[in-house]
């Protein structure tokens, strides 16, 4: 037992090292299955208070571009306004609309926080769960998508970017409807891979990247960007595609998060299948 | 006594507010991610007990790891850069260092012992940080290249840090 006592003592440094490396690898490992994450929980509002301090200080650089970029979507939505369209028929009655049935609604949110330049890039924004915001919901911007929230704490929310290893969307090309899944290999910020596009596929530069219909989170024909080259392997079944993003990471401020109003009763629907026990 | 832990309490805060306001901001290039934070562990005194170092190496990642989004990363390469620290300066520092409990500067050891200090130590770090960071050996030679241009810019950092800060004042005092 002494000697026990005295090798610990001899070698404490290496032992103190051991836990403490230990103590982050189980940090790290908890938030590799990052749904069940709960570090960031616990951070997030310390970190989002001091986060929201430092952009409500850069917000004021920035109002030119945001006030233009505003502009833009309001004229753009103005054009869309039901007043703008020439009515064409006279009979007028309400009918209870069972045919469209509101399935996304929009919470808008500012970044507090955002990075490009890492390998694994984070945002976060100033709305939480009091907002109505939840884990896994879509985060888009007015000309694409721009990630999945990851954490909410009652007031802000971490998101995972799409330019981060562990995002991984499925997309479609709009002309030909074929699937594949959009990652980024780190690099530059404005471009992103589609993977897994079949060889036989027509594709050509400029084709139009839209979000599919197999995800929960993005509503099916959301913009993410355009192909701006690709090439075909002697003897490789998938095409190699790059993708001019149509968000561009830097400059993005205003966000919308997309709330899935049929979600809880898709997900209690799933619940009923039987699980496989293993 | 507690003058002293006030001042690096001040120099902690500082450097991290620098770390993440100044040069998290730092966009040219994904290339390039100097993190600064770590010559706070580096300037550590040299006859900090180990236990100590470790700790405060912990602490520090943390505050990190919680403001940048990425917990543990930062933990377990500043835990690993001190352990790898105190066998360093084990063979790098002579008998009169430990005496006269001198901090591991630049105007102590002169340039190119800092330098070389800065960069072996640093260059532990980022290796180890950013390979974790992927997770894995794909991307391994964008890595590398990430790996050698960030700490080639982060020693440049703290050796420019040293020159205009550190020499007047540990000269003076």
């Amino acid at each position: 037992m002494r000697n026990l006592i005295f090798f610990i003592y001899r070698y404490h440094v290496f032992f103190i090292f051991f836990v403490l490396e230990i103590a982050a690898f189980v940090i790290i490992f908890r938030f590799n299955n990052y749904q069940k994450a709960s570090f960031l929980n616990y951070t997030n509002g310390v970190a989002g208070n001091f986060y929201n301090g430092v952009s409500n200080t850069q917000e004021y650089f920035n109002l030119r571009r945001v006030n233009d970029s505003l502009q833009l979507e309001n004229a753009r939505l103005r054009s869309q306004q039901i007043t703008s369209y020439y009515r064409n028929n006279i009979s007028i009655s309400n009918i209870n609309d069972t045919v469209y049935k509101q399935q996304y609604d929009y919470i808008a949110a500012q970044l507090v926080n955002n990075s490009v330049t890492k390998r694994n890039n984070y945002i976060t924004l100033n709305r939480g769960r009091v907002h109505g915001i939840e884990k896994e919901m879509g985060v888009i911007s007015e000309n694409g998508i721009v990630g999945i929230v990851m954490n909410v704490s009652d007031h802000y929310s971490t998101v995972l970017s799409l330019l981060n290893s562990n995002c991984k969307i499925s997309a479609k090309l709009q002309k030909s409807g074929a699937f594949g899944s959009l990652v980024w290999d780190g690099g530059d910020p404005r471009y992103a891979r589609l993977l897994d596009v079949n060889k036989h596929v027509p594709i050509k530069v400029g084709d139009l990247v839209i979000t599919s219909n197999f995800s929960t989170i993005f509503p099916e024909g959301l913009p993410i960007g355009k192909i701006s080259e690709h090439s075909l392997d002697a003897g490789d079944n998938f095409h190699t595609i790059n993708i001019d993003l149509f968000t561009d990471f830097s400059t993005v401020s205003t966000v919308y998060v997309i709330r899935n109003l049929f979600k809880q009763e898709q997900q209690a629907l799933e619940q009923t299948l039987p699980i496989d026990k293993k | 006594m507690i003058l002293e832990l006030l001042t690096y309490l001040l120099k902690f805060i500082g450097i991290i507010l620098l770390q993440i306001l100044v040069v998290d901001n730092i966009e040219l290039s994904s290339y390039i991610n100097p993190y600064i934070y770590i010559s706070f562990i580096l300037l550590l005194p040299v006859t900090i007990k180990p236990w100590q170092a470790l700790l405060l190496a912990f602490v520090c990642g943390a505050v990190v790891d919680a403001l940048s989004s990425t917990p543990g990363l930062h933990i377990a390469a500043s835990v690993l850069l001190v352990y790898v620290r105190i066998h360093y300066l084990r063979f790098a520092t002579t008998k009169e260092d430990t005496e006269s409990r001198i901090r591991p500067s630049m105007s102590k050891k002169g340039i190119v012992w800092f330098v070389f200090y800065c960069f072996s130590m640093t260059l532990v770090h980022h290796t180890f940080l950013f390979f974790l960071e992927i997770y894995g050996f794909q991307e391994f030679f964008s890595t590398l290249l990430r790996i050698i241009f960030s700490t080639l810019v982060t020693v440049l950092m703290i050796v420019v840090g040293q020159l205009l800060f550190y020499n007047t004042k540990i000269s003076n005092g």
